[in-house]
């Protein structure tokens, strides 16, 4: 394995150029309509969410949404939600549930927001309810990760029945600099930190925490946009087809026992 | 009274370590004076404990061993607990973490950062987990996670109410995804717990931050704090470090959210057994009730 492989997976996920949340939802699905807000504080636009259709069939699908830009990175907090953000997800998830439509989730965050507003309000309550309230959501899910899945502010849309990493992403319990600062007290070992805490596509796939890895075009999602979309939506498809076939309560009893299973003792 | 022990032991303190270079003696138990992060008094230890762990000048409530507390709360011998003998692996291989849980398991006579089991309040059974931030900052890796899972799919199959005492400095960075995923599986188990009707109390103290807050500890039906204690998602720094400006006093402590509405009580330790067991017996099944 080449020295810095994992780390060269970190930079092609954050490339400011990757495609975000926003367009892969224009690409591969019809009809996009927003619904926008929390119904409590405000509209928080590092999540984005609405109703739209899949192959035909109405799903909700909610994705944290970074920048193409920087101006409009700036607006959306560079993904990085507040409680708000996360109660709009799951205002968006619970009448989903209502409308019997499937959720799909793209997950693409440094982390959940660590500012003043963010604890005033609750962030960690608002991250706690989303994991409750989907592990037991009647209606299937499907989450994935489209470029950084940074902590519990990415697992907070991430509990679900299929769950995917395009091939050129992580997924980690904080960033290689959080990791790199906290432990060795170094942030610029970055570039070790994230090869040591296992945070690729396939490292998580050999954990058994995805169930699949979407290909990307060569040099990753940037450099083809659209075939990027193009396989996404294959396997969006496929997956939706045998989920809503699948009677809810063994859905839901299998969700259960996917998360249930993961960790590592004696 | 308490005053006039706390003059003392300043001194004490000093010549106590002098006499143990000097004279090579048995090492004193560097527990033995414990200076207060509140009031920086130095205290007698025995008075601390005699007090349930509580600074006897300002009301300091010092982080409590997981055991002291199960003592304090629970009624006496009935306490049984579960997955006593589960321990920690090293999932990613990586390199020091082994050593450091020798070292954490040595330091707090346990297995892992939190111990859980069955007891009873004025005789009404539960199901109990407390954590203990002596054990690598009661930080949250596979076992935590499992044996929290366990304990509450033990308290819904025996339709019983469960209270968890957090402790926690958030995730055990050395199991990296395993650690992240226990806020997923706890939270599930949890959501089972609730669909059974079945009565969860949360009780937060010092520190509880990080994956802890964001899954089990502000999940409760009812979220009870003790006074002073650090509660939040981000720590501190990482929140200075994000803003850039420090933080305001008293940010994230049980008072400050209590003000904004994400805790339910701010109950001080002496009164923690009579006002959980008060909850408790409000929520007795009552004769005849219908199992739903
Ligand atoms: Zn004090």
């Amino acid at each position: 394995m080449s020295r810095s492989s994992a780390w060269e997976t970190v930079s092609i996920a954050r490339r400011q150029d990757r495609p975000n949340a926003y367009y892969y939802i224009n690409e591969i699905f019809d009809d996009f309509i927003e619904l926008r807000g929390d119904r409590s504080f405000a509209d928080d636009r590092a999540i984005i969410g609405g109703i739209a259709r899949l192959d035909g069939i109405p799903v909700t699908v909610i994705g944290q949404n970074k920048g193409m830009d920087t101006k409009e990175n700036i607006a959306n907090n560079f993904a990085m939600p507040n409680p708000e953000g996360y109660r709009k997800a799951l205002r968006l998830m619970k009448q989903a549930e209502k409308f019997k439509r499937p959720v799909i989730c793209l997950i693409d965050t440094p982390g959940a927001y660590c500012g003043l507003g963010a604890e005033e309000r609750g962030q960690g309550q608002a991250i706690a309810r989303n994991l409750l309230e989907m592990s037991r959501l009647k209606t299937p899910i499907i989450s994935g990760v489209i470029g950084e899945g940074g902590s519990g502010g990415a697992l907070a849309l991430g509990v679900a029945d299929r769950i995917f990493m395009q091939e050129n992403t992580i997924y980690s319990i904080l960033s290689p600099e959080g990791f790199a600062s906290i432990l060795w007290k170094d942030s610029s070992m970055a570039p070790q930190a994230a090869e040591v805490m296992k945070i690729t596509a396939k490292d998580l796939y050999n954990f058994n925490i995805i169930d699949r890895i979407i290909k990307e075009p060569i040099g990753g999602a940037s450099e083809n946009p659209k075939e990027a979309a193009r396989l996404l939506e294959v396997y969006l498809k496929e997956e939706i087809i045998g989920l809503i076939q699948s009677p809810i309560s063994e859905i839901l009893k299998n969700r259960y026992n996917k998360f249930r299973k993961l960790g590592e003792f004696m | 009274m308490l005053n006039g022990i706390f003059r003392k032991p300043r001194y004490a303190q000093i010549k106590g370590r002098k006499d143990e270079n000097v004279d090579n003696k048995p090492k004193i138990p560097a527990g033995m004076w414990i200076k207060c992060k509140a009031c920086k008094g130095s205290i007698y230890h025995q008075d601390i404990k005699k007090n349930h762990g509580i600074c006897p000048t300002c009301n300091y409530h010092f982080p409590l061993a997981a055991r002291s507390r199960i003592h304090q709360i629970l009624d006496r011998g009935s306490w049984k607990e579960l997955d006593k003998d589960m321990e920690s692996v090293n999932p990613l291989g990586f390199d020091s973490y082994n050593r450091k849980l020798e070292k954490a398991k040595d330091i707090s006579k346990q297995n892992e950062a939190v111990l859980t089991g069955v007891g009873k309040i004025n005789k009404i059974k539960l199901v109990i987990g407390v954590m203990d931030s002596r054990f690598m900052m009661g930080s949250m890796g596979s076992v935590v996670g499992e044996k929290i899972s366990r304990a509450i799919e033990y308290a819904t199959e025996h339709r019983l109410p469960l209270i968890l005492f957090t402790a926690s400095g958030g995730a055990r960075m050395q199991e990296g995804i395993f650690s992240l995923m226990q806020m997923a599986k706890t939270s599930a188990a949890l959501a089972r717990h609730d669909d059974n009707g079945l009565l969860y109390i949360t009780v937060l103290t010092n520190p509880t931050t990080g994956g802890v807050t964001a899954s089990f500890a502000m999940l409760g039906d009812i979220i009870i704090a003790e006074p002073g204690a650090l509660v939040g998602f981000a720590g501190p720094r990482v929140i200075e470090q994000t803003i850039k400006q420090k933080l305001p006093r008293g940010f994230q402590q049980s008072e400050f959210l209590q003000e904004h509405g994400m805790i339910d009580m701010i109950v001080e330790r002496r009164e923690l057994r009579d006002k959980l067991s008060s909850l408790l017996l409000l929520h007795q099944p009552k004769e005849g009730d219908i199992d739903v």
